[in-house]
């Protein structure tokens, strides 16, 4: 049953039904679980926000402009309103007893948390204190990370993502022009060798005191591309849990450095070979969202137009009543999902006997298929083609779907008869589904599904209001049965690019 | 003795805490430097400190109107590339 992809992945991983994170300690196992950043379950019933109180920073990177959001957990070209640490708390604990499947709050930006460390910590005190079943989880760029390692360490945090993009200061000078140190602004590969050094550092201070560290790195072809690779191995080593490879997005109405040079982000498919080649050495996830600062809710729905700030200000809130609601919800999704994972052993064991048998008689090798999708969340094909904010990118082999990550649209349709320049929008779509060979959404409308087919990927809404996973095999097997997956190609997985 | 801040400032914050002379204020559109107070650093900092860290190009001057981080100077972006995509505005250009 161990059938390679086109691009070429390790043996550890390749075909295997085994969940991403199966290698790490029980206890980190646990943290993970149901965690909607993390695990691939929990993405679809649990719900992650974040809030912006921290709007200075201390470095500038080439894939940023500091007019919007920081660009490292936020898509670019995203403003948040600015949030004082009170309207934050007050944020975090309305929405909280209104959706209670959120269960994560991230400090990210628009600057880097470290670099406002008064709003930071205010704001992580207050909710330690008042809501203990909300996870917290801060990102960094890493240059002020070790000075606060110890005040990290006092609070409820889940988890601390450092982004490194290299290890190299010569690398390091081509993504970051300089940094703000000791007082003076540093030009170039001294200013980079010092942030490099910094971030190491935080994260061996980190995992010295056990606390969880995730890493991230923009993948920017022709800088860091090649480079990534040993990133990863030299934070696995220093105990680093998690690797998240993101894809450069550059535009040039960002107005950055990379959007207005030109510089190309990677396609699906190279960024799929990197995340393959790294898998070996380092747990990956590969399911990341680069979720907008600002979205609140569960995958594939945003309701952050219902916590503005006037809103929330006129709202009253009993959290200690919240939470027991919240508890009664939380068991419900941790029960649903226990159960699903019974479901899912039990289907192993009956693939692994069955592939027994197909080394006996040997069939075919089928190639893996990239597909999308589009849900509003539960783990259901429920979104319509053009209602769709982003769609889930999975793998299908004939017996493994592995959701390894996410196409982000501007909605090409608003919903009604006319959709504007949706035409445009239509097309920068179809390029971002680069690489797949079908979507799957509930429905879909007439010209969309023309020019899908025209692009080579194949429209199907035969499978709406369907759990994903199983509609994702049953289309493997009737592509399979006609034929279509036994030549293996790379040109397959190119084919838009 | 003073510096400035205009128009291009996006009230980022960064420059605010950093001040020896507490000169920088938030106000409205943007941040401001209370001319009276501002030392331009003399004595306390080799470099003028909220010049330091500000990443926008062209949002702190000097009492001759000359800009601390000129364009092109942080981003490391040609000026021809800022002019072509319309960042550099005519009167500065
Ligand atoms: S030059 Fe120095 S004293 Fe003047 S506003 Fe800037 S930081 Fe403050
Ligand atoms: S650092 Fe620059 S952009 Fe930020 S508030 Fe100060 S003057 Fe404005």
């Amino acid at each position: 049953m161990t059938e390679m992809t086109a691009s070429g992945c390790s043996e550890s991983s390749c075909g295997s039904t085994a969940d991403q994170l199966s290698h790490l300690p029980e206890h980190i196992r646990e943290k993970v679980h149901n965690h909607p950043c993390y695990s691939e379950q929990a993405h679809h019933h649990f719900a992650r926000m974040h809030v912006a109180v921290a709007p200075a920073c201390n470095i500038q990177c080439n894939y940023c402009n500091r007019k919007y959001d920081c660009a490292n957990e936020s898509r670019p070209g995203v403003v948040s309103e600015l949030l004082t640490p009170e309207q934050a708390i007050k944020k975090t604990l309305v929405v909280a007893s209104e959706i209670p499947q959120m269960t994560v709050l991230g400090i990210a930006g628009p600057g880097d948390p470290l670099a406002n460390p008064e709003r930071t910590f205010q704001t992580f005190q207050a909710l330690s204190e008042t809501a203990p079943d909300i996870k917290l989880c801060v990102s960094t760029n890493g240059l002020a990370l070790p000075e606060h390692v110890e005040e990290l360490s006092k609070h409820n945090i889940d988890h601390v993502t450092i982004t490194i993009n290299c290890l190299d200061p010569e690398i390091g000078a081509k993504i970051y022009p300089w940094i703000f140190w000791k007082n003076r602004r540093i030009k170039g590969v001294k200013g980079a060798k010092i942030l490099i050094e910094q971030q190491q550092k935080g994260l061996e201070m980190l995992t010295e005191k056990g606390i969880l560290v995730k890493v991230n790195s923009v993948m920017i072809p022709g800088v860091n591309d090649k480079h990534l690779a040993e990133v990863s191995k030299v934070v696995k080593s220093k105990g680093a849990f998690l690797h998240n490879i993101m894809p450069l997005i550059a535009e040039a109405e960002h107005g950055t450095y990379y959007g207005i040079m030109e510089q190309l982000g990677p396609t699906q498919a190279e960024l799929k070979e990197l995340q393959d080649a790294c898998e070996g050495d380092m747990n990956m996830m590969r399911h990341c969202r680069q979720c907008r600062a600002d979205a609140v809710g569960l995958l594939g729905e945003d309701r952050g137009s219902e916590f503005t700030l006037d809103k929330i200000e006129a709202m009253e809130i009993d959290y200690s009543s919240a939470m027991e609601k919240r508890k009664v919800v939380h068991d419900n999704i941790a029960a649903e999902l226990a159960r699903k994972e019974e479901e899912k052993a039990q289907g192993v064991q009956f693939v692994s006997l069955d592939s027994l048998r197909k080394t006996a008689k040997p069939k075919p090798q089928l190639r893996s298929v990239l597909m999308a999708v589009a849900t509003q969340g539960g783990g259901i094909i429920n979104q319509h083609f053009g209602h769709a904010k982003e769609f889930l990118i999975y793998e299908v082999a004939s017996d493994n779907v592995k959701l390894i990550g996410h196409a982000k649209t501007d909605q090409y349709c608003s919903g009604n008869n006319t959709c504007g320049d949706g035409e445009t929008v239509l097309q920068k779509l179809i390029r971002s589904l680069d690489g797949c060979e079908v979507v799957l959404s509930a429905k879909i409308g007439y010209e969309p599904w023309e020019q899908l087919e025209e692009a080579g990927i194949i429209p199907n809404s035969e499978h709406a209001m369907e759990p994903i996973e199983e509609a994702l095999l049953a289309v493997h097997k009737e592509m399979a049965e006609s034929g279509a997956l036994e030549e293996k190609t790379e040109a397959g997985l190119r084919a838009t690019a | 003795m003073a510096l400035q801040i205009v128009e291009s400032c996006v009230n980022c914050w960064a420059c605010e805490p950093l001040c020896p002379s507490n000169a920088i204020y938030e106000a409205k559109p943007h941040f401001l430097i209370d001319a009276k107070k501002c030392t331009e650093c003399d004595g306390d900092y080799a470099d003028v400190q909220c010049a330091s860290i500000c990443p926008i190009e062209a949002a702190i001057v000097d009492s001759q109107g000359v800009a601390l981080n000129p364009y092109g100077s942080l981003t490391n972006i040609p000026l021809e590339k800022l002019r072509q995509h319309g960042i550099i505005d005519k009167l500065a250009a």
